[in-house]
């Protein structure tokens, strides 16, 4: 029987509560809401918090709405709202995509949009999906709040910048007219983590790619982007030629390890070849 | 710390350790050992129950999570001693072989018809793709929830071709 260390377990049941709860068990302390993520850990001893305090009741967090030009994205959102939600697959289906074949119906039921990016696992899909979309991350801490680009949220594998003291609220997704977008993911089975996942946002001027955005995971893509594919693709038309011009530099400048889902040079095929899925897909949409 | 937790319609009040699973709870303090405890890392979806209406895997929940809140398992789906119309078909189309996987695949059965009355094959199969079958009767599986769809509210399962 997989048993977690000893803990002490809050819940709060606001944001406000959840800072000050914060402030009195100090660094020690884990925010946890589905929990699919944190527990697993605790069970194998990966992680013993001193103190559990739980944010399911936290309702502030949990919305998906359009305000002014942006998609706002409570963090407290369960995978399976997201991929449910008409607004943001309206505005952007690669959320739906990648939703799709995050874990599995029970697991997306429990775990959270905020959790997943926490835990920050180099082979998220969110992380890639946020990536490509060019989202900010909302920390609320005593101070009031602060706002970062998702392509500066992530330090390294399972580290971000939410730091002591702080909680993830909200990711925020600029909308602007003529995109569209589309999550491209390899694995070895339904529900497993990606072999190689690729997710891009493109917005047309005319004929040629007005703005780009290539999110890349599970290759160890530098903050989940290919920024030279994004830096080549930009004013360039947005023909076959170009996607396939991206997925080979895309694929050049990932830096996949090689583990038992497979082996670099498959992993390094794999992210040029969905990126180039990907960036087709989103352009025949954002034509439409 | 003291929780409560209503399961299958009945208040349950117990202390328990914060670091108790959920599963631990149904099965060793309320004794409902339908829900059964697997693989122990979210994986195979035998401990699968409904935490306030949808199916969770309970052995990724913590017992004080569920306090104040209302748990389904499968010891519910019978009433007056009439099965559920997933357990009629699971026992209707040979849907259980070793039957470990059971009552995990019955909850999120009743929950995918409850949602969706008339799903397809590949929405059967997407519903319960978080759950393993050791025996890997899948395809039994998959025409019981048919089945089941079908069926929706049969009295008697000896009347061939009910439908509602």
């Amino acid at each position: 029987m997989q048993v977690p260390s000893h803990f002490e377990y809050e819940r709060a049941a606001d944001v406000e509560q959840v800072l000050a709860l914060l402030a009195r068990y100090g660094p020690e302390a884990r925010v946890v809401a589905g929990g699919h993520s944190l527990l697993p850990m605790m069970k194998l001893r990966l992680a013993a918090p001193d103190a559990l305090i739980d944010i399911n009741d936290v309702s502030e967090l949990s919305y998906i709405r359009v305000e002014r030009d942006e998609l706002l994205i409570g963090t407290l959102v369960r995978h399976a709202e997201l991929l449910d939600s008409p607004v943001a697959a309206e505005h952007f289906p690669i959320f739906r995509e990648a939703e799709r074949v995050i874990a599995d119906p029970l697991v997306r039921n429990r775990g959270t949009v905020g959790g997943s990016l926490c835990q920050a696992d180099p082979s998220e899909d969110l992380s890639a999906a946020f990536a490509a979309v060019r989202a900010s991350a909302v920390i609320r801490n005593a101070e009031g709040s602060r706002t970062v680009p998702l392509r500066e949220f992530h330090v390294g594998p399972y580290e971000t910048v939410v730091g002591d003291g702080e909680l993830l609220t909200e990711f925020r997704v600029p909308i602007k007219p003529g995109g569209s977008s589309a999550y491209e993911k390899v694995g070895r089975r339904a529900g497993d983590w990606a072999l190689a996942a690729a997710g891009a946002a493109i917005w047309l001027d005319g004929g040629n790619v007005a703005d780009v955005g290539i999110g890349l995971t599970a290759v160890g893509a530098a903050h989940f982007v290919a920024a030279e594919a994004e830096e080549y693709l930009r004013g360039r038309p947005a023909d076959d030629e170009s996607f396939a011009q991206a997925g080979r530099i895309a694929a050049e400048h990932c830096r996949p390890t090689a583990d038992q889902r497979g082996p670099v040079d498959y992993k390094r095929h794999l992210a040029g070849e969905l990126t180039t899925r990907a960036l087709r897909r989103a352009a025949e949409r954002a034509r439409t | 710390m003291k929780i409560t937790v209503t399961v299958n319609g009945q208040d349950h009040e117990r202390d328990v350790e914060p670091r108790l699973l959920l599963v631990h709870f149904l099965r060793d303090d309320l004794g409902l050992t339908g829900t059964h405890w697997g693989c122990d890392t979210s994986n195979c979806g035998v401990c699968a129950v409904w935490l306030d209406d949808v199916p969770v895997k309970s052995c990724t929940v913590l017992a004080v999570m569920a306090d104040g809140k209302t748990v389904r398992t499968v010891e519910d789906l019978e009433r007056d001693g009439e099965l559920d119309p997933v357990q009629k078909g699971f026992s209707e189309c040979h849907g259980l072989q070793c039957g470990f996987c059971t009552p995990g695949m019955l909850m999120t059965s009743r929950w995918l018809l409850d949602t969706n009355p008339d799903p397809s094959d590949e929405e059967i199969r997407v519903a319960i793709s978080g759950q393993l079958c050791r025996c890997t009767g899948y395809e039994n599986i998959v025409r019981s929830v048919r089945w089941a769809a079908e069926h929706p509210a049969v009295q008697n399962t000896s009347e061939p071709d009910v439908t509602v």
